[in-house]
């Protein structure tokens, strides 16, 4: 069981620029929908972006079941 | 061994255009998010290949290594990663997906 307050803070600290966004999908703590809104992300791909918000958040993923991910730049958004 | 596994996994990727890392199988998805990638191959109409990470979990341990990605379903297009499910999902939203599979397919 984990907060979702827990991700947002983990990626406020990795991209300290960021606009973080983490809900709890279901209610049951393990299962999150995340949006990132960060210049770090310019020039990046997909790819790129959905593993640095992972890498970010590796110490949380083994309780995490499943992330769903928006990763865009202030420009995008 | 770990390395068989690795093997095993350059030659799905490498044989098949489009391979899925999944949770289940196509006509019994375990997980919401394999159901819906494998949704959106069925409506994209090419032929891929699954492999079902719950019933081989060396692969499921060496497709996350593999990959540098903690997640299931997995896709690989024309062998080369191309996400999990929210980025299969934003590129056939776009279009994007279509035009890799084509590109793969020769079309």
């Amino acid at each position: 069981m984990m907060n979702p307050q827990d991700i947002q803070r983990r990626l406020e600290e990795a991209f300290p620029d960021a606009t973080v966004s983490a809900a709890d999908s279901t209610g049951a703590g393990d299962h999150f929908a995340v949006t990132v809104v960060t210049g770090q992300f310019a020039g990046k791909s997909l790819v790129e972006r959905h593993q640095m918000v992972y890498g970010a958040l590796s110490a949380l993923m083994p309780r995490i079941h499943a992330l769903q991910l928006k990763t865009v730049t202030p420009g995008e958004r | 061994m770990a390395d068989d596994v690795t093997k095993q996994i350059d030659d799905e990727i490498r044989n098949n255009k489009i391979m899925i890392y999944m949770k289940g199988n196509p006509t019994f998805p375990q997980c919401g998010f394999s159901a819906a990638t494998i949704e959106i191959f069925q409506e994209i109409g090419k032929p891929f290949h699954t492999v079902d990470v719950l019933s081989e979990p060396a692969k499921r341990d060496a497709i996350k290594r593999y990959s540098n990605w903690p997640t299931i379903p997995q896709i690989y297009i024309d062998g080369k990663f191309v996400g999990g499910c929210d980025i299969v999902r934003e590129m056939f939203t776009t279009g994007d997906l279509q035009k890799l599979v084509d590109h793969a397919f020769g079309n």
